[in-house]
């Protein structure tokens, strides 16, 4: 008998429960199918403005730093300025996010733009974010040719571009996002959730920014005129 | 999964006269105690929430054959590959085997209390494969040849200036005039040490917090990042994990981790929470090319159906530890487990039998301050109890103990000559700590006025004294 | 107190073992609460102990006859009320599991443990009462038993009544709900552990620098004054009831007569 076969058969028998049994089947089946919703916290259940604004105190908290401007075209000379106030060199690495290449970088004639995934020389990422959610503070990325997830780990600075209207109130909202987008039961290949900067508290629980991925975690929140 | 139980009480007074221990527990309140109670009163759903996450665990471990069935479905749809080992040994095994196959020389690894179970390490180096912990706890108690002292703050038990004698002593390559006095200059020390490990390794091995059944993805939850580092950077990613890790749905996996990190370190989410499934895709620029799970039973089939299955709902976030007055008192080593505190008090004795590990669930005051924080809200002081009942049982604790409880319960259970016995007994007693109040020695009470006076009695019986005052109603045994 | 205008509450006192044979100030502070507050007081001779001590060390059998002979002496009162958080604490919440599955038993004893009372929360929340009419001039500290804490959600009642006592403040101490270390057998069985414990509790205790220390357990009274005392410390440890009843001319826990 396989390990698989003899797994399986322990728990029945300890359950004393049947496989066919149809109740059972069901149970799950529908569970599976209906994904249902559990306790969702009050503190995201807020409108529009409000979830965005909760969304940049709450990753302010975790220590990541956060600015808002208007517009995407904006995105970039906001990027030039964090790079400049942090004395970083004026480089940054990014994926083939449409929304990233379609920004008018060309208008930072210093900054240098890579493009692809991290090989671990990169002092400064730029990703864009599926969303956001206000309950926590944290990022929804996922992987891709667009968002390259190296980008979220080895560079010592990541910036993360994310849309106010993409900015959801709790947990569950972001993850139906995903499945709408991916279909039901389906999963790009790496989705990070991001809560501020990585931090290690190993030693005599002391706190401290930038163990193994980021140090800095910096969110450009873009509110775009007409979209909500 | 080897114990060294057994010498629980000499380990416990080992623990007791080292100073560097005492002084790492202190941390122990400010760093989990303080943060997770500040956190819990931030959430007003935080109960509701605990009671949703333990329903959830309470219907999967009902269907979990059903679940495990969809999850490694879903994972073959996604292109991963699903091992099943009914064993450490199996498990090990298979793992070596992937190792090999991708011709693996140094494998890196995130946190991951599973393979300390199946003592996954030491069995890689023995086959020629160089395992390196990139959790920074871990990586300190590699250096130093021990096992975590915690389930999620590995080297809690070690002050900052034994780590820097550590480093100094290992990262011999560095400069010996280097400045490592703050946690800061460890900290990057460790990081720019590991960096390239990332980089060698041929096979990143993590843990799971969660499987998710509905799309047979699996969930690390960490703070460091180097969990993601160990998952994308290898060709092969091999994650291991016990069987009891499955939630059905991404919702449900989204309740517990409400309660997770909130319990564990007193954050609100972990800063990293990666959901991964099945290998690379096309068009994907990073991340590994081949993906293995690797699904461990090691006993726990076995607490199904049975008075511990409910400990099968633990998401091993250290809660209990943390609140545990007697972890608090000898840290997690004296508990001779790769589970320590009273999560492994219940869990051990399940995985390495009651004979070697006796002493674990009955080193407990029954305070209670475990279950009253467990955010899976599991009975942990009951099931200690049922522990002690089976030794009790099999006749496991020692004779002078089982003659002792006999001898009282013979009275406490014939009220006429209990009420006799104590009628002599206690005057006597009194009589003799008259003069202080109390005793400094007591035959047959080392165990107490070792380390304390012994409170004489105040004189005759209540019940004595009652009689007295004729303010009794007699009322006989019915 | 409200005088009640119908039959007063018939009460069994649970007197506890420790009390019977170590405190017994404390089973007639305990009748002096009870009594003032309007209840008919009476106290079973046929009562031994809860059963802890075989219960914690698994001794389900023998646990079993003892809670069969607590049962019988106390299931007619209208409430049974114990000055112990963790005997009541055993007769309320664990002799029902002893019973499981003996359908006679299972009933007696779910009518009996739903009468059990500790003795301070019964006064507070079953009786009522708000104030207690004791004046003792002292400085006290609380230290919260496991038991009665988080078995049966002992917390401000005490601290309530104590605030009534005239001449009496209370300074909280740090980790106030922190185990002692006794726990019943453990204090013997693992004794250094125990000691750990206790240490920090007393280093919190005289933190405070009050001069009195109170507790609604007796096993953890006895634990933390045998560690005062061998420490050296001038802090008299008292049962919560005593101070509530007014009844502090007996010597101290621990302390000479």
């Amino acid at each position: 008998m396989s390990a698989r076969d003899a797994i399986l058969g322990k728990i029945r028998r300890s359950l004393g429960a049947d496989a066919s049994d149809p109740a059972r089947r069901a149970a799950v089946t529908s569970r599976l199918e209906l994904a249902p919703l559990g306790v969702i916290p009050a503190r995201g259940q807020l409108p529009q403005a409000e979830r965005v604004a909760l969304f940049c105190t709450m990753a302010k908290k975790l220590l990541a730093s956060v600015e808002r401007v208007s517009g995407y075209d904006a995105v970039p000379e906001t990027v030039a300025g964090y790079l400049r106030n942090n004395n970083l060199p004026a480089a940054v690495r990014m994926g083939a996010d449409e929304r990233l290449s379609s920004m008018p970088w060309v208008e930072q004639r210093a900054l240098e733009i890579s493009r692809g995934p991290s090989d671990g020389d990169d002092a400064v990422g730029v990703s864009h974010a599926g969303s956001g959610v206000a309950e926590t503070g944290t990022l929804v990325l996922t992987s891709g040719g667009d968002n390259p997830t190296t980008i979220n780990f080895l560079p010592d600075h990541h910036i993360v571009v994310v849309s106010a209207a993409d900015i959801e109130g709790d947990l569950e909202s972001a993850l139906a996002k995903i499945r709408e987008r991916y279909g039901k039961g389906e999963m790009p290949r790496t989705v990070n959730l991001i809560s501020g900067p990585s931090r290690s508290g190993d030693i005599e629980q002391k706190l401290i920014l930038g163990a193994h991925g980021p140090r800095a975690l910096h969110i450009i929140v873009v509110d775009e005129p007409g979209v909500s | 999964m080897q114990v060294t139980s057994p010498q629980f009480k000499k380990h416990t007074r080992a623990a007791l006269a080292n100073p560097h221990l005492q002084q790492a527990l202190g941390n122990v309140r400010a760093g989990f105690i303080d943060k997770r109670k500040k956190a819990v009163d931030a959430l007003p759903e935080f109960d509701q929430l605990r009671d949703s996450a333990r329903d959830i665990k309470n219907h999967m471990l009902d269907h979990l054959d059903l679940y495990l069935e969809a999850y490694e479905a879903k994972v073959r749809a996604s292109g991963g590959y699903v091992h099943w080992a009914e064993t450490a040994e199996e498990a090990r095994a298979i793992i070596l085997d992937i190792c090999r196959s991708a011709g693996a020389r140094t494998v890196t690894k995130g946190k991951s209390m599973i393979t300390e179970e199946i003592e996954l390490n030491d069995f890689l180096q023995k086959n020629g494969i160089r395992p390196v912990e990139t959790d920074l706890g871990e990586y300190i108690i590699q250096l130093r040849g021990e096992h975590p002292s915690h389930i999620i703050a590995p080297a809690v038990h070690l002050t900052k200036d034994q780590v820097e004698a550590d480093f100094r002593r290992v990262h011999d390559h560095l400069p010996p005039t280097r400045d490592l006095t703050e946690h800061e200059s460890l900290l990057y020390e460790a990081r720019r040490v590991l960096r390239p490990a990332y980089f060698d390794a041929d096979v990143g091995i993590t843990g799971a917090n969660f499987l998710v059944a509905e799309t047979g993805t699996s969930i690390i939850v960490t703070n460091e990042g180097n969990g993601d580092l160990t998952q994308i950077l290898p060709k092969v990613h091999v994650v291991v994990a016990s069987i009891e890790k499955i939630v059905p749905t991404l919702e449900d996996a989204a309740q517990i981790m409400r309660v997770l990190a909130r319990s564990a370190t007193g954050q609100e989410m972990s800063v990293y929470t990666t959901m991964s499934t099945g290998p690379r895709r096309p068009g994907d620029p990073d991340g590994p090319e081949d993906y293995h799970v690797v699904l461990i039973d090691n006993g726990r089939s076995a607490m199904l159906g049975t008075e511990f299955q409910d400990m099968l709902r633990c998401i091993r976030c250290g809660a209990c530890m943390n609140h545990c007055p007697v972890y608090h008192s000898v840290g997690g080593h004296a508990y001779g487990s790769v589970y320590p505190g009273p999560m492994g008090a219940v869990l051990t004795p399940s995985l390495a039998g009651l004979a070697k590990s006796g002493h674990l669930p009955n080193a407990s005051t029954f305070c209670g301050r475990c279950e009253s924080v467990c955010p899976m809200r599991i009975p942990l002081p009951k099931m200690m109890r049922h522990w002690r009942e089976r030794e009790f049982e099999r006749g496991l604790n020692p004779a002078t103990q089982r003659t002792g409880l006999k001898l009282w319960a013979m009275f406490a259970r014939r009220p006429a000559l209990y009420r006799f016995a104590t009628s002599v007994a206690v005057p006597l007693l009194s009589m003799f700590g008259r003069r202080t109040g109390r005793f400094r020695h007591l035959p047959l009470a080392g165990g107490w006025t070792r380390y304390r006076d012994f409170p004489a009695p105040e004189g005759r019986t209540f019940m004595q004294q009652l009689s007295e005052r004729d303010a009794v109603t007699m009322q006989g045994a019915k | 107190m409200t005088t009640q205008a119908k039959k007063p509450p018939r009460v069994g006192l649970f007197v506890t073992c420790l009390v019977d044979l170590f405190r017994p100030s404390v089973g007639f502070a305990a009748l002096r609460l009870l009594e003032d507050a309007g209840c008919v007081v009476e106290v079973p001779r046929t009562q031994t102990c809860c059963g802890q001590p075989a219960y914690n060390s698994g001794d389900r059998a023998d646990s079993r006859e003892i809670a069969i002979n607590t049962i019988r002496a106390f299931e007619d009162y209208d409430y049974i009320v114990a000055p112990s958080g963790s005997c009541a604490g055993m007769l309320k919440k664990h002799y029902p599991g002893l019973f499981a599955g003996d359908r006679e038993w299972e009933a007696r004893c779910a009518a009996f443990s739903a009468k059990v009372h500790e003795l301070v929360s019964f006064l507070t929340d079953v009786l009522q009462a708000k104030t207690v009419a004791a004046r003792v001039e002292t400085s006290v500290t609380y230290h919260d038993s496991c038991s009665g804490l988080r078995e049966l959600g002992i917390q401000h009642q005490p601290r309530q009544l104590l605030g009534s006592v005239g001449g009496l403040s209370l300074i909280e101490m740090q980790e106030a709900d922190v185990c002692c270390g006794f726990g019943g057998t453990f204090c013997v069985k693992y004794p250094e552990i125990s000691n750990a414990i206790v240490g920090k509790k007393i280093g919190n205790i005289a933190a405070t620098g009050a001069e009195t220390l109170l507790a609604g357990d007796l096993g953890c009274l006895m634990n933390m004054a045998g560690k005062l005392k061998r420490e050296g410390s001038r802090v008299e440890v008292r049962h919560v009831a005593e101070v509530l009843a007014g009844m502090t001319d007996t010597p101290p826990i621990g302390g000479r007569a």
